[in-house]
């Protein structure tokens, strides 16, 4: 039986592990590669590293430290932050990414979502919705959340998926940084309505958020960072709860 | 990564003088196999040097990507006459697996043929449930007794990423469940073929590459 994903995201700026609570404030959890073998041995199902600070000039860093992890780790893991052109997806699927996601550059060229598509296939494209309810509707949000767009989040996410993406992580900003759970009713609205993967990011705090997301939110994947960089969740204990609670996982 | 190879019973040095060629061709994500192979102590080459492939103690053929523009580059490069000549152990992986069968519906293309089987495309009878691509950890069921499978650590999960499979045939040694059951890896003779992604598979797609190594 297929099992539901557990992924760390490791933010990364200037080669280190950083994460932001609301993305404002900064945290230094540690280097890249330990915690991405900690979280490989400890049964983490995949890994995702946000490259939070990435310009153009960084990408040569960026793609040395993806080699180093690829060496290192033998489970899947994403890199994002930045990318917008084929060519950048290039560079870091050669350097051993398994996936790339896009975000802002998809949403100002949705173009791109196909032409990646096209060139690398749809299981290497992941495409970044960071969400947000704006009276009562729910609008895609760009730049980490600050920078509304007109674009309504359901509509974007079927749009995503028909171009070519290989999966969705959704990351309502909402929820992110207030450890009150996921945002599992759109969740569950998006991944209903799609074919494709999701990937429910944002509000992680207790271990039955989890067991939501995957029940409630429909979520294929639940994504979550500080919880686990600073031990708060073990992965072994949340994903025994969760064998205990009936959720398909594996051990 | 001597640690590693030593929890599932091989040492670094066991594969270090082993010469194993990595076929390289138009598909992607043939690095990860080539760290995988590093991480147990061995040195593959990545090339498409006929001669290299031949006379290689042991080959791979990784794959990741579309099957039509996959054949087509093959043939052009005369790879396939190669690939089917071949008597040493060979592995193929994912789209690599798909290959060595008949035919595959991905742009109904016709394959290398080494195992009579077809190649299908998932169609999810209901699609809230089953999503496609089939992508995450699944288990591997109903395994014959083969050398590539000894010893496999226990619960027996595997990475898969892929849209079609490989139906169940006498050539399938074990199966995973998605939607049906389907190939989960196939044997006949010296080619071996593996759906899932054993290089991104943790400790048990290690135990895979290194049984297969030991052949």
């Amino acid at each position: 039986m297929l099992t539901k994903r557990i992924i760390p995201c490791l933010d990364i700026k200037d080669g280190r592990t950083v994460k932001g609570v609301n993305f404002v404030q900064l945290r230094d959890a540690g280097d890249p590669v330990e915690l991405a073998k900690v979280y490989s041995d400890e049964g983490a199902d995949e890994l995702v590293f946000l490259d939070i600070t990435a310009t153009v000039d960084k990408r040569k860093t960026l793609a040395e430290l993806v080699t180093k992890v690829a060496m290192a780790i033998n489970i899947p893991f994403t890199v994002g932050g930045g990318i917008s052109t084929v060519e950048d997806v290039k560079v870091l699927l050669n350097a051993g990414a398994d996936k790339i996601s896009i975000n802002s550059a998809a949403v100002k060229n949705p173009g791109v979502i196909d032409e990646m598509a096209r060139e690398f296939g749809s299981q290497c494209i992941v495409v970044a919705i960071d969400t947000r309810d704006v009276d009562g509707t729910d609008y895609v949000h760009t730049h980490g959340g600050r920078k509304p767009t007109l674009l309504q989040t359901q509509k974007w996410a079927k749009e995503v998926a028909d171009r070519g993406a290989g999966e969705i992580l959704l990351t309502s900003m909402d929820h992110d940084g207030t450890k009150a759970g996921f945002a599992n009713e759109i969740t569950a609205e998006i991944s209903s309505a799609l074919s494709i993967p999701v990937i429910a990011s944002g509000g992680a705090g207790t271990m039955p958020h989890f067991k939501d997301v995957f029940t409630f939110g429909k979520a294929d994947a639940a994504l979550a960072a500080s919880i686990f960089h600073f031990k708060e969740i073990p992965i072994p204990g949340l994903k025994s709860y969760l064998i205990g609670e009936g959720i398909s996982i594996r051990k | 990564m001597t640690d590693m190879a030593s929890d599932i019973g091989h040492r670094a040095s066991d594969f270090i003088k082993m010469n194993i060629a990595v076929i390289k061709y138009n598909a992607g994500n043939v690095q990860s196999v080539l760290y995988a192979l590093e991480r147990l102590g061995a040195d593959a080459e990545l090339t498409d040097d006929p001669e290299k492939i031949l006379n290689a103690d042991k080959v791979i053929f990784p794959g990741q990507g579309e099957a039509s523009t996959a054949m087509t580059y093959l043939k052009a490069r005369k790879l396939d006459q190669l690939i089917r000549e071949i008597k040493q152990p060979f592995l193929g992986v994912c789209l690599g697996l798909q290959l060595l069968c008949e035919h595959s519906e991905e742009n109904n293309t016709e394959c290398l043929g080494i195992f009579p089987v077809k190649v299908k495309r998932f169609i999810p009878e209901n699609s809230q449930e089953f999503k496609v691509p089939h992508i995450g950890w699944n288990e591997l069921e109903n395994l014959a007794d083969n050398v590539l499978l000894k010893d496999l650590p226990d619960p027996k999960f595997l990475y898969y990423v892929h849209s079609y499979y490989a139906e169940l045939s006498d050539a399938t040694i074990a199966s995973t469940h998605y939607i049906h059951d389907f190939t989960a890896i196939l044997h006949r003779d010296n080619y071996w073929a593996i759906q899932a992604h054993p290089e991104k598979s943790s400790t048990v797609g290690e135990k895979l590459l290194s049984n297969f190594l030991s052949i």
